[in-house]
């Protein structure tokens, strides 16, 4: 289980996490939503050590994150980033076998090659992609090798930023589906950040929805249509008007 | 009186951050120079690094090297006649370019173009959140980003410097013998007659310092990049300026701690 208590993070003078608490079970699927710039990414660096909070204590399993063995608590997670944040100069299979072919999760190079296709299969692309660079293959396909680099290595937690940003919503459902279906075949908990709410009905088991730098409300997916909560209600309908303040 | 504690204040504010920016880089530094001795080591990136900042740079230095030894010689020539003092020529072309030129010059030419490639290079992995990436990834971005590139530049510049003192003396040479009417012989013979092992030697010492400058300044400035297209063309200008300067201050205190009475 992933814990945090009473997070605080402030970058100068802009306050962005306020006191978070939240809590994400082992083998469920949370989404964080919020509007743009309220501190989802942060959280979510927070937990894998990327960003360090000014006060508040994150753990994982009881455990807190900052203390203990970095590189064995790093190969517990996997992580598909917002633009891919596929490396540029490795053709897509090493990008896919990346923990693979260097420290403590190294094997054998033919081996990690055989994994990576296998990976870039289960997630749509055919090995024929594999030797292709990162910049060759169009934004759906980055997202793709993103994803199978995210579960390359098989990791207990994955977490997706924002995982269909700048995909056309054709696209959006390939990938919402194939997220679903990856969490719960790996049996793995994930955590993932969005605001598109076609992604959370896909997705999530649980929704906390964070605003003003706290989760203002958290509870099942299937309790956020009737949750009472004027903030997520607006949220939700996408509607102007309402507690959030919307700068036209 | 307002105006005065406006300057004040101003001049007290840019030397705090100056001196903070000092102390983040000698911090950086001796991270960069403390990963050498922890493993793992990523000969790959070294190796790749080896080609980009080594071979690859050779030719502008190479042709850098060639032009100012055929120029020294001209400017050594015309300001030797004055004193019928036309011999020195191979002489002071070879401890010119040894000592001070060589590795200066080809220290210039490498931080323009291997500083700046290093910083568009890290600093757009880093607004793309390649940097992150390779943290989730658990490898050590100075372990794989900036050690492989700092330790390369570190040896190859000292090489480049050395094939750029040859061509240097070559292109003295071909002036000298073409255009100044020396013998070929005796312009060798003069070369190597008065040169001293010191004086190459110095300045390869002083090449290995200013390849050590230009990749902790590429790597630096790349990994604290500012946001999208302005910040990594902030970070690539800032590292070129920075190494250039550093290169021609660490110059003076090199010469005054090699060659000073």
């Amino acid at each position: 289980m992933i814990e945090l208590k009473d997070v605080h993070k402030a970058f100068g003078n802009n306050r962005v996490l306020q006191g978070v608490n939240l809590k994400i079970e082992t083998g469920t699927s949370m989404v964080i939503i919020g509007g743009s710039g309220t501190g989802k990414s942060v959280a979510l660096k927070c937990i894998l050590g990327l960003i360090h909070p000014d006060s508040g204590e994150i753990t994982l399993d009881g455990k807190d994150v900052t203390k203990g063995d970095r590189d064995a608590f790093l190969a517990r997670f996997g992580m598909l980033f917002q633009g891919g944040a596929l490396f540029d100069s490795l053709p897509v299979w090493q990008n896919v076998a990346f923990r693979l072919l260097r420290g403590s999760l190294k094997r054998p190079k033919d081996e990690a090659r055989e994994i990576a296709i296998e990976k870039l299969r289960r997630v749509g692309l055919t090995p024929e992609q594999a030797d292709k660079f990162p910049a060759e293959l169009s934004g759906g396909m980055q997202k793709r090798v993103g994803l199978a680099r995210a579960i390359a290595a098989e990791p207990e937690i994955i977490f997706f930023d924002e995982p269909t940003t700048g995909l056309d919503p054709i696209m959006s459902g390939v990938i919402n589906d194939l997220i679903r279906e990856i969490v719960v075949e790996m049996g793995a908990t994930a955590m993932t950040i969005t605001h598109d709410m076609t992604s959370v009905r896909a997705i999530a088991d649980n929704v906390a929805m964070l605003h003003d730098g706290v989760i203002q409300w958290t509870g099942a997916v299937g309790d956020m249509d009737n949750s009472g909560d004027p903030y997520l209600d607006q949220f939700i309908h996408g509607r102007a008007e309402g507690p959030i303040e919307a700068v036209r | 009186m307002n105006w005065i504690l406006h300057l004040l204040a101003a001049l007290g504010r840019n030397v705090l951050s100056a001196l903070a920016m000092i102390g983040r880089v000698t911090l950086f530094a001796t991270d960069t120079v403390s990963h050498l001795f922890r493993p793992p080591f990523y000969a790959r990136e070294f190796g790749h690094a080896l080609i980009q900042i080594g071979w690859l740079s050779l030719p502008v230095v190479g042709m850098t090297a060639l032009f100012t030894g055929g120029a020294l010689a001209l400017q050594i020539y015309a300001g030797g006649s004055r004193f019928n003092a036309e011999t020195v020529v191979p002489s002071i072309v070879a401890i010119g370019l040894t000592r001070e030129l060589g590795p200066v010059l080809g220290g210039l030419m490498v931080a323009a173009r291997v500083a700046s490639s290093i910083a568009a290079e890290i600093g757009t992995m880093k607004v793309t959140e390649q940097i992150d990436a390779l943290t989730t990834l658990s490898t050590n971005p100075m372990k794989y980003l900036t050690l492989p590139r700092v330790l390369a530049a570190t040896l190859a510049v000292p090489v480049l410097v050395g094939v750029g003192d040859v061509i240097g003396i070559m292109g003295g040479f071909l002036v000298g013998v073409g255009r100044l009417d020396f013998g070929a012989g005796t312009y060798l013979h003069n070369t190597i007659d008065f040169l001293e092992a010191w004086d190459v030697v110095s300045g390869l010492i002083k090449g290995a310092a200013f390849g050590f400058i230009v990749a902790l300044m590429g790597c630096y400035f790349g990994m604290h990049s500012g946001r999208g297209a302005q910040g990594v063309g902030r970070a690539t200008k800032a590292a070129v300026v920075a190494a250039s300067v550093l290169i021609l201050a660490s110059n003076y205190l090199l010469t005054e701690l090699f060659f000073s009475a």
